[in-house]
């Protein structure tokens, strides 16, 4: 497992590499090498989180080191479902560092032995988790996005064509993809707090404990509820949404990681370092 | 060996009134050209005309005697005095021609570097030379060279990129906001040459409804029936404007037309959906604070002219690049130009060889009648073998790089040499 985790990570690295080449360069073979990377990285990642699961008899996500990993597979496979269907190259250029990023904190962080095997292995768990994991990634890249709609926004608003302006799509794909974003990862999390509810009752026997984790999810939850909400009826869109994704996004960062760190609560097993 | 010549003038050399006397219409460009070819001293040619240049490319043998014939040939045709128009020809040769060729079909030589017309209408030019049978060896490898250096320049550097006229700007100053321009909705508030432009680019791109209004609601009825569009009342245009996602305004009002608050009330209604306001009046109609609006941009024609502005030094920063191009170009056209003047020179070396070969070899037979005819062939053979093995090193030498870029003084040699006569 180990060395397919590192290969992976290499190859994430290289795609990074190869974006940056498509920022500064702008030739298309950049990118397309970059993708395949991209995919290669993933085809191995899985395989490698897969091998882990099946050795240890339950979804990995252990501790802080599984964690991240399933954080950076869930990131590379938003960004790619998404790169498919609305063919958003310059994404790329805040999905691949991010995700190396991750790995490679991921990879910092020791692997201390499960507390509580038993706790995980469930298949109303692993739901949870995954689309707990896919929801938080896709909220990541609504974020990168609403980052680039504010960049362009602002070349053209101060009518400056700075390094950006040709690189970056037009501001109305970026809204409409990062709307899009938004929904996924919304539905995403719906899923999971239910599931993770379904779970709670399960093994301790209780709908909702008040633990911190669940009233933040919670919390971000109504956040991207509203979000929605302002959207649809009032017109939150354009600048205003790409800051509520950005804003949004730290509250998940903080409902992720922040909860675990900073209060206490039944799911510190997952980053538990 | 035939030289390429090149003469003609263009919007740098010549006023717009000289161009129009000399100008070749379609037809007369077919006449001319048959004129040209029934004339012995233009070997080839292919004659370029457009409201901008005229241009007659030749492979002549006699330069300067070509030059006048070409001169007088214009005045004649044209039926304008030669003086008038003199003193604004320019005259390339060789691999200067080339290079003046290439410039001009990559777009470096034309009014706005980088427009696309140019090459089509070079196209154009050269497939009437084709059609007239004027173009030969020379200018066939020349203009299909040109073609696809012109292509090269087109795709490696950046020259056509990006707009250098207002109305193209805001075009693509709207396809960075919205994306796609098809179905947006155009508004257009008074009237203009270049505001009407830029609703023919628009419509051009598929936008959707274009609403005009203006102060003179017949003039409005006009526009609107031209762009297939509905006319509104100049009162109702900030009722329309929630309808809209483009608005061009060009009217002769010294106040602004909108204001920010009708448009901040406005884009409530519209639930904040974009809005792209380009002003090209002067006194500006749209409110300049409006841009401070979420979601709505204002561009004025200062705005529009600095865009365009900075495309052309992006586009003659990228001349330099396709300057490059052009000059590799020019060398390899010399190179292959310089094959043709082997060709003959190796012919008749061989040739003059082999005919001393024979001259000697029917002496000797006649003296060795005795020889049966096997006997007599086998010397014949000989007498190939020997010149082929005498002259393949040389023949190599010449056909090949081996000379190392002196191929014409190589060639020279090898004439004085063999006391090769000079051929053409």
């Amino acid at each position: 497992m180990e060395p397919v985790f590192i290969i992976a990570t290499l190859v994430y690295m290289l795609s990074c590499a190869c974006y940056f080449g498509y920022l500064f360069f702008q030739k298309p073979i950049f990118q397309r090498t970059a993708v395949g990377l991209m995919a290669a990285g993933f085809a191995l990642h899985t395989v490698s989180l897969v091998a882990c699961g099946i050795r240890a008899g339950h979804f990995p996500v252990n501790n802080l080191h599984e964690t991240l990993s399933v954080t950076g597979w869930a990131i590379a496979a938003v960004f790619l479902a998404f790169f498919f269907m609305y063919r958003l190259k310059v994404l790329g250029i805040y999905a691949a560092p991010l995700i190396t990023l991750v790995m490679i904190a991921a990879y910092q962080m020791p692997r201390p032995m499960s507390q509580d095997p038993q706790l995980l292995k469930s298949w109303w768990l692993a739901a949870h988790i995954i689309t707990i994991f896919l929801g938080n990634a896709a909220f990541a890249l609504a974020c990168g996005l609403g980052m680039l709609y504010l960049l362009q926004e602002n070349a053209i608003k101060k009518k400056t064509r700075g390094f950006f302006f040709s690189r970056l799509p037009s501001l109305d794909l970026l809204d409409t993809t990062g709307y899009a974003s938004i929904v996924v990862g919304f539905s995403m999390i719906t899923i999971g707090l239910i599931t993770g509810v379904v779970y709670a009752k399960a093994i301790w026997g209780r709908f909702w404990s008040w633990d911190p984790k669940e009233v933040w999810s919670a919390i971000s939850w109504l956040f991207y509820a509203a979000l929605l909400h302002k959207r649809l009826t009032v017109g939150w869109r354009g600048r205003r949404a790409a800051i509520m994704a950005i804003i949004g996004f730290g509250v998940i960062l903080f409902t992720f990681f922040g909860v675990n760190f900073l209060l206490q609560g039944h799911h510190g097993t997952f980053t538990a370092m | 060996m035939r030289d390429i010549v090149l003469l003609g003038l263009n919007h740098k050399t010549a006023p717009v009134d000289v161009r129009e006397c000399i100008a070749f219409t379609a037809d007369e460009t077919d006449r001319a050209l048959v004129m040209l070819r029934d004339n012995p001293t233009i070997g080839e040619s292919v004659l370029f005309s457009t409201c901008n240049r005229i241009e007659l490319l030749m492979a002549v043998d006699e330069r300067d005697a070509a030059v006048t014939i070409a001169k007088q040939f214009i005045a004649e045709f044209k039926k304008v005095p030669l003086a008038q128009f003199e003193n604004s020809l320019y005259q390339y040769v060789g691999d200067e021609a080339v290079r003046h060729t290439l410039q001009v079909a990559a777009s470096l030589d034309s009014m706005v570097v980088g427009e696309p017309q140019i090459l089509g209408q070079m196209k154009e030019a050269y497939r009437k030379a084709t059609v007239e049978k004027t173009s030969g060896v020379i200018l066939n490898k020349l203009l299909h060279r040109t073609f696809f250096v012109a292509k090269k320049v087109r795709t490696e550097t950046g020259i056509g990129d990006h707009a250098v006229s207002i109305s193209y700007a805001a075009i693509e100053l709207g396809k960075k906001i919205f994306g796609d321009l098809e179905g947006k909705r155009v508004m257009l508030i008074g009237a203009g040459e270049m505001a009407e432009l830029a609703v023919e680019h628009l419509i051009r791109n598929r936008a959707g409804t274009i609403t005009v209004a203006n102060r003179t609601f017949s003039r409005g009825v006009e526009l609107a029936n031209r762009f297939r569009g509905k006319a509104i009342k100049f009162e109702e245009i900030i009722d329309c404007i929630n309808d809209v996602d483009i608005v061009i305004s060009s009217t002769g009002a010294n106040d602004y037309v909108l204001r920010k608050n009708q448009v901040k009330a406005a884009m409530k209604s519209r639930r904040n959906r974009s809005l792209f306001f380009i002003d090209i009046a002067v006194p500006r109609d749209i409110d300049p604070d409006i841009n401070r609006i979420n979601n709505a941009y204002v561009y004025d024609i200062d705005d529009l002219k600095g865009i365009v502005d900075e495309n052309i030094e992006d586009r003659n920063r990228e001349a330099l690049k396709a300057q490059r191009i052009i000059d590799e170009a020019v060398i390899g056209f010399r190179k292959w130009f310089d094959t043709l003047k082997v060709v003959p020179t190796i012919v008749s070396l061989r040739g003059k060889v082999e005919s001393m070969a024979r001259q000697e070899l029917e002496k000797t037979l006649v003296s060795l009648s005795h020889l049966s005819e096997s006997d007599k062939r086998t010397i014949e053979r000989m007498t190939g073998a020997l010149v082929n093995k005498i002259l393949h090193e040389p023949t190599d030498y010449l056909k090949k790089d081996g000379c190392r870029g002196n191929k014409s003084v190589a060639l020279d040699i090898t004439r004085k040499l063999f006391k090769l006569e000079e051929n053409h």
